[in-house]
């Protein structure tokens, strides 16, 4: 049984009368790619933004244990030391820094794990430049993982779209996470970038991260998920393999009939 | 060449700016000697005006075309003429430091090639450099729209007028009070504004400015009110007696050596692990919060920075002018030291400067058309955001070179 990293237990989040998300539990483990879906509105994103301190679950409980760490209690934190206790993520709509550069946008996911302040800004202290080049070295190397190496120096914003959304996963390994949140990392792709995106999410698993995303793309989650969690109408409806999930009745009820693996 | 077609729409250009004046500046109606007087030649002066001014701005717009590939054919110097000359020189050290120095000695020698008059007006624009570029670490670099930054300054000249006054400390002594003293003034507005973007704080640093303007004209007791505190001291130079000239050019020294701080600190904050946080917090916010960048610290951060090089002008202004009321921080201030932020160029440092100077010196230089002065202004700013809204001089970002060495070093 491989070591448990996330447990959420009993995660609701209500906006005024609406229940978003309702009474969810979900586990991750280390090392494994778990896949959210569920159809639009079904409070997926929701989920994601009460992992992350973007919202502060109405009830329930996130936690996170991390190798040679005390456990850590999620609620209620801010998205900053959400990312500073190793949980990282993507945005569903694209949320890159346009005017910066693709370096600087994977730079800023450094930024949590430096400590360079106004004085060091100033003086340039050795320390304070080996940190700098330190950050240059490590981001230019996660933009070679990704294969936005020959982009550096181009602004976010003229990369193109498949581009910008493996920059956005580059900016999210820069903070040095043990588990990665993907919140439909191919939406809007084509197949190839899709096969290269699924070659990339593999790569980074086989690196020691764990996954957690949500994707409308069934292919993709079919082929590379190790468990699957549905969710519809802000409940989970089901969990398993990829196997059992294409089988159950309910999930393929809550697709409206359409079978899962379409 | 100019084609029918354009010669066409000039002349309609023109007649409908005749049209359009002809109530004001043709027609002339004197109520008490019941005349009307009919000025056609105004009519004329408009029509052909308006056609020549066309027919130039037409003709500008074709050659910049062909200037540009004229450029594009100029390949000495190294300049391919794929990006902005003024970009390319200041990438490229051999030209950006022969040129920064005869800058550097011009401003040095200021002061003896002209008269003490210019000198004075000369270091009254460099101290809006200085408070341009700390409000460009406000709105230009972090995003924030602050309409109060007069606020900072006012509170940088009274600590320097009002601790002379009851303590007798010295202007060097109050310089870096006042700065800390503005700086701390930052994090208080900071602080409620932390959650607000966009208008909402526009709003809400627009009402701190004034409110700090109206603490200061009606609490008497403490600040002397509207009329003010006067016989503020110059600064002294180890205790040496000056008369009014050399005091002045002391003063312009101090303001240049100031401006030379001033870019160096900014250029080095821009260019920082802090800098990248500032600017990725003015482009989403949410993002930035989410790849671990504390807001509060470096939204509070950018706040107290700015308000700091706010608070040292504001020393530097009371010791100038040698006396201070609430009149010299109304929120024309604030708007003049935006519009130097927005003209120049948010978040380039030589774009800020050359707005400063831009914005501060022509009024002065203009004053040669006497009552029509403010109206050229202000056409000079409307041309200038019509045709570069980016600013004077856009800012760009640094580009790093990595050999493929770089690529074995690290893991």
């Amino acid at each position: 049984m491989a070591k448990q990293i996330l447990n959420v237990t009993d995660l609701s989040m209500h906006f005024g009368g609406i229940r978003a998300v309702d009474q969810v539990d979900l586990d991750i483990n280390e090392g494994e790619i778990v896949a959210l879906i569920g159809p639009n509105g079904a409070g997926k994103t929701t989920f994601f933004n009460c992992l992350t301190g973007i919202y502060n679950p109405t009830q329930g409980d996130i936690k996170l244990y991390q190798e040679g760490k005390k456990e850590a209690r999620l609620n209620g934190l801010k998205p900053n030391q959400v990312t500073e206790k190793g949980m990282a993520r993507t945005f569903q709509n694209i949320r890159l820094f346009q005017k910066m550069t693709v370096l600087e946008n994977v730079m800023i996911g450094r930024h949590c794990r430096t400590t360079s302040f106004i004085a060091g800004a100033i003086f340039r202290t050795r320390h304070n430049r080996r940190e700098e080049r330190e950050i240059i070295e490590r981001s230019y190397s996660i933009l070679e993982k990704v294969g936005l190496e020959k982009h550096v120096n181009d602004l976010a914003s003229n990369l193109s779209y498949g581009a910008q959304r493996r920059l956005e996963i580059a900016r999210a390994l820069a903070t040095d996470p043990f588990l990665l949140l993907l919140d439909e990392p191919a939406a809007g792709m084509n197949p190839q970038e899709t096969k290269e995106l699924d070659d990339l999410i593999t790569k980074i698993r086989d690196d020691g991260l764990a996954i957690l995303l949500i994707e409308h793309d069934m292919k993709l989650v079919m082929s590379i998920s190790d468990r699957i969690f549905v969710m519809d109408y802000g409940k989970k409806i089901a969990q398993g393999t990829p196997q059992e999930i294409g089988d159950n009745p309910d999930v393929i009820k809550a697709y409206l009939g359409e079978a899962a693996d379409a | 060449m100019i084609s029918m077609e354009e010669l066409k729409r000039s002349f309609k250009a023109s007649v409908w700016f005749m049209f359009l004046t002809f109530p004001i500046l043709v027609i002339k109606v004197n109520p008490i000697e019941k005349t009307v007087i009919w000025r056609w030649e105004n009519m004329a002066f408009v029509g052909i005006g308006v056609f020549m001014l066309s027919i130039l701005i037409r003709a500008f717009y074709i050659h910049r075309e062909r200037l540009r590939s004229l450029t594009i054919s100029k390949k000495r110097f190294g300049y391919i003429g794929d990006e902005p000359l003024v970009q390319f020189i200041l990438r490229e050290p051999k030209y950006l430091y022969p040129l920064a120095a005869a800058t550097l000695l011009f401003a040095l020698l200021f002061p003896s090639l002209f008269d003490t008059y210019q000198t004075n007006v000369m270091t009254t624009a460099l101290m809006y450099v200085v408070l341009g570029l700390g409000l460009n670490i406000v709105v230009g670099v972090a995003g924030l729209l602050d309409l109060g930054y007069v606020a900072f300054y006012a509170v940088g000249a009274y600590s320097y007028a009002l601790l002379n006054l009851h303590f007798d400390l010295g202007f060097w002594a109050i310089l870096p009070m006042g700065a800390l003293l503005a700086a701390m003034f930052g994090i208080v507005l900071g602080f409620p504004v932390l959650r607000l973007r966009g208008d909402y704080l526009a709003i809400v640093t627009l009402g701190f400015g004034e409110i700090i303007r109206l603490v200061l004209e009606n609490w008497s007791e403490f600040s002397q009110g509207p009329s003010g505190i006067s016989n503020i001291p110059r600064p002294g130079f180890f205790g040496m007696e000056m008369d009014l000239n050399s005091a002045i050019v002391y003063m312009y020294y101090l303001v240049v050596g100031l401006v030379i701080i001033t870019i160096f600190v900014v250029n080095r904050l821009q260019d920082s692990r802090l800098g990248r946080a500032w600017i990725a917090l003015r482009e989403d916010e949410i993002a930035c919060q989410a790849m671990g960048i504390d807001k509060t610290k470096t939204k509070l951060t950018a706040f107290a920075l700015g308000a700091t090089w706010a608070g040292i002008v504001g020393v530097i202004f009371a010791a100038k002018t040698t006396f201070i009321n609430p009149a010299s921080f109304t929120f024309l201030e604030s708007a003049i030291i935006l519009s130097i932020v927005v003209l120049g160029g948010m978040g380039s440092i030589l774009g800020v400067i050359i707005g400063a100077l831009i914005l501060i010196l022509l009024p002065e230089y203009l004053r040669a058309l006497s009552e029509y002065r403010m109206l050229a202004f202000g056409a000079i700013l409307v041309l200038m955001m019509v045709f570069r809204p980016q600013g004077i001089i856009a800012n760009v970002r640094r580009s790093y070179q990595f050999k493929k060495s770089a690529k074995e070093g690290d893991a």
